[in-house]
């Protein structure tokens, strides 16, 4: 019995070690992505259609962690313990491409997907806003010209905004979107209210007491505004689209955020959304070739493309068309 | 005399009146802890009530979803494919590999849609209704899953090419959302996420019984999609949770236990041994996310172990139950009463004889019950599977748990976090009633058990 019952437990043990074992010389065969969350549904449309129209190959795996946890990532490395493609709703940065090469990935590839409105929305029952970059400004500014008092209402800041209290849920710094932000509406609402010259570290300070900061996603945006509905929310174009029964969208310097102002450029508030692919991968990972080329065809990420139907806004065909001549001709990002 | 005993007497009557006026005093205050006690009771219920009735009331009706009876045509000048390559003699098996991929990515290519929305069309024919539909408004109620399933019915069988076929179609998240009136219809337009054909067909097939709703059996059978959310299920994370329970219970109950043992039985007491005694219970207090964190850096960074792995997840949780496990086994092994051992000792057993002749088979019932509330406790643990990578999404069936894959609890977290809140609110609190369910049948198994083996021992 006693020999028998530690047996037991021996093959049990072995068995445990024996299911831990095969992973230290682990290879990858399907594609592995990471970054941004405002690219994330399109990327894992794309993914999953890929994994069905392409029985050769395996469905990527699409993850998420922001546009900077994503590089982090991008940047950890060559090889099939480190991801293949970081999705980015920002440009790569120069810091970011030196901390590529410094740990060997120095064929980095910009494959530009379309473009992205970023909106202000509130909820639905409320009032209605018209906004400008310098009413957002004034309303979250911890920095405001001498003698002006910090406003509490939207009303002190201009009569045409409802009498409402100041509170706005923007994304955190993790976040892309943070980036376009402070890039589209705080700096033009800073130079419009403080002066062209004003430094931009000036301008970037945003009050503690209305400005609460979102680090997870937008569904947490929307937790804050539906908890109090006094809230603006920063949301996606894409976000909001799905989402048009509980929200009430602001319209900025006079636009209406639809696919069709952004496309067109009328809309100040948007930006160009990517993917950064690795080049020492390609050939090694399987897939990833057609992947970048799949994604850009015109079923997904053309007009009428399975991407716009989600909210995204197609690129024009030209540049679509040179974003993958380039990936194709190996071009790489310059600092 | 008379005096003392009067006074007796009246000591007596004066002690009599003291132990009646403190007797009510006592009643009452037992009155008052046990109003106290059942209140608090009352109050634990009712949370529970409210938390499972809210639960379920959301829950619940994300498990039938609305489908349309349609007639598919499988129309040969839409499947415009060449017949299905066949193994010639002569060929390589690489050769005739590669023809039929090249087969399977025609098929794929195929406009799919167009056949959905001529189904579309018919079953609006077959209600009699006379409201036209354009073709993007008619893709737009169906799920565009179904553009996969037809694939793979003439993947499966290419006659069906020229046939017809009765179908129960899903109907899109947006669709789904319509049906069950979950948007007021008195919004505007440009509020509304179906254009108006689209709504309007909805209701006119709905009429004619023609959209129905049924039960939702793709929820355990497909895995999580964002392509075509309607036809989202568990199933990955499903199997991904329980390849991590196995891990955890080939790891964590053998070591946990067997270190139990010898601690308890064999070590000697010493200063070393208090030590690790502190330590193991000091484990069982560590935050789970602390566990993640030290996953992510051994098993991800130094073993190069796979991300978003159901073995790294196992591994990490093992850690997280083992102390759980030792903890529980060990006070199984005091329980026994010494005098067992004392008679195996007696009759001339060794160490290791009374151990696992008599003291071990006592213990089952105690150990089993602390592995299954320990591997219940891991598989809703969800902080450290985020640290490893395991919220990512993942449209596959982990084949093996080095195979990446979601995970029941995160799961729940990744629905909560999708775009569509209409649809994936309701989604999100189905997935945990599936985990709960899990939970409890669990839990009732470590019950169950417990109580035949305790009638056996």
């Amino acid at each position: 019995m006693f020999v028998k019952t530690t047996s037991r437990l021996a093959i049990i043990a072995a068995a445990g070690v024996m299911v831990a074992a095969p992973a230290f010389a682990q290879s990858r065969t399907n594609i592995q992505i990471a970054g941004s969350s405002t690219v994330l549904p399109f990327a894992s449309i794309v993914a999953e259609e890929f994994g069905q129209m392409f029985p050769e190959f395996e469905t990527p795996v699409v993850a998420s962690g922001g546009s900077s946890g994503g590089l982090r990532q991008f940047c950890a490395g060559v090889g099939p313990e480190t991801i293949d493609i970081a999705n980015a709703s920002r440009a790569i940065r120069s810091s970011e491409i030196e901390a590529c090469a410094a740990a060997g990935v120095s064929d980095i590839r910009e494959i530009r997907i379309g473009y992205d409105g970023i909106v202000f929305a509130s909820a639905a029952e409320g009032p209605e806003f018209v906004l400008e970059p310098q009413f957002v400004y004034q309303a979250i500014a911890a920095n405001l010209p001498e003698g002006t008092e910090a406003p509490t209402l939207w009303s002190d800041i201009d009569p045409s905004l409802p009498e409402q209290p100041i509170m706005m849920a923007i994304p955190a710094s993790n976040h892309g979107t943070r980036e376009v932000f402070e890039e589209k509406v705080i700096f033009p609402g800073c130079e419009a209210v403080m002066g062209e010259d004003t430094d931009h570290e000036v301008c970037g300070e945003l009050r503690q007491d209305n400005v609460i900061e979102i680090a997870g996603d937008y569904t947490e945006t929307l937790a804050r505004l539906s908890s109090d509905a006094n809230t603006v929310g920063v949301f996606g174009l894409s976000f909001y689209e799905q989402n048009t029964d509980t929200l009430r969208v602001a319209t900025m310097s006079g636009v209406t955020p639809s696919l069709e102002t952004v496309a067109s450029g009328e809309y100040p508030v948007s930006r160009p959304l990517f993917f950064y692919v690795k080049g020492e991968h390609i050939g090694v990972i399987p897939g990833i070739e057609e992947y970048v080329q799949f994604f850009l065809s015109d079923a997904m990420a053309g007009a009428g493309g399975r991407l716009e139907e989600a909210g995204m806004i197609p690129a024009p065909a030209e540049e679509t068309a040179e974003v993958l001549e380039n990936f194709m001709n190996g071009v790489t990002v310059s600092q | 005399m008379t005096e003392i005993l009067e006074t007796e007497a009246e000591a007596n009557t004066r002690r009599r009146a003291q132990v009646r006026n403190s007797l009510s005093r006592r009643n009452r205050a037992e009155q008052r802890f046990k109003l106290l006690g059942l209140g608090s009771v009352l109050a634990a219920m009712a949370f529970v009530a409210v938390l499972f009735g809210n639960i379920l009331t959301n829950g619940l009706p994300a498990f039938w979803q609305y489908n349309v009876d349609a007639e598919v045509y499988f129309d040969p000048e839409v499947i415009n494919v060449p017949d299905v390559p066949v193994h010639q003699a002569g060929q390589s098996e690489a050769d005739f590999q590669a023809e039929m991929l090249g087969w399977q990515r025609r098929l794929a290519m195929v406009n799919w849609n167009r056949i959905l929305v001529a189904s579309v069309e018919g079953a609006l024919a077959e209600a009699g209704a006379d409201t036209e539909i354009d073709a993007r408004s008619a893709q737009s109620i169906i799920d565009s899953g179904a553009r996969f399933v037809l694939r793979d019915m003439v993947l499966a069988d290419p006659a069906i090419i020229g046939e017809r076929r009765e179908m129960q179609l899903l109907l899109s998240a947006d669709g789904d959302n319509w049906a069950k009136g979950k948007l007021s219809r008195d919004l505007p337009d440009d509020r509304q996420q179906l254009s108006r054909p689209a709504r309007d067909a909805i209701d006119r097939l709905e009429e004619a019984g023609i959209v129905h709703r049924a039960f939702a059996w793709h929820i355990f059978t497909n895995v999580d999609s964002r392509s075509s959310p309607a036809s989202a299920g568990l199933a990955g994370a499903f199997v991904g949770s329980f390849y991590m329970m196995l891990v955890v219970i080939l790891l964590a109950v053998p070591i946990g236990v067997s270190s139990a043992i010898y601690l308890e039985e064999f070590a000697p007491k010493n200063p070393f041994t208090d030590l690790i005694e502190v330590n193991i219970n000091n484990l069982a207090a560590v935050p789970s996310i602390v566990f993640g964190l030290l996953g992510a850096a051994v098993f991800i960074n130094i073993f190069h172990l796979p991300l978003s792995a159901p073995v790294v997840g196992g591994l990490v949780l093992t850690l997280m139950t083992l102390p759980t496990v030792i903890i529980a086994t060990r006070s199984a092994l005091r329980a026994v009463p010494p005098s067992l051992r004392q008679a195996a000792l007696g009759i001339g057993a060794s160490k290791t004889q009374m151990v696992f002749h008599h003291v071990l088979p006592v213990t089952y019932p105690g150990i089993l019950t602390a592995s299954i509330l320990g591997v219940a406790q891991a598989l809703g643990e969800t902080a450290p599977l985020l640290l490893i990578g395991m919220n990512a999404f993942v449209a596959n069936v982990p084949a093996t748990p080095m195979d990446q894959s979601a995970a029941l609890p995160v799961q729940i977290y990744l629905w909560q976090g999708n775009e569509n809140r209409n649809f994936f609110e309701e989604r999100t609190f189905a997935a945990i009633i599936v985990l709960l369910a899990l939970m409890i049948v669990l839990n009732a198994l470590a019950i169950w058990l417990r109580g035949r083996l305790e009638r056996k021992a």
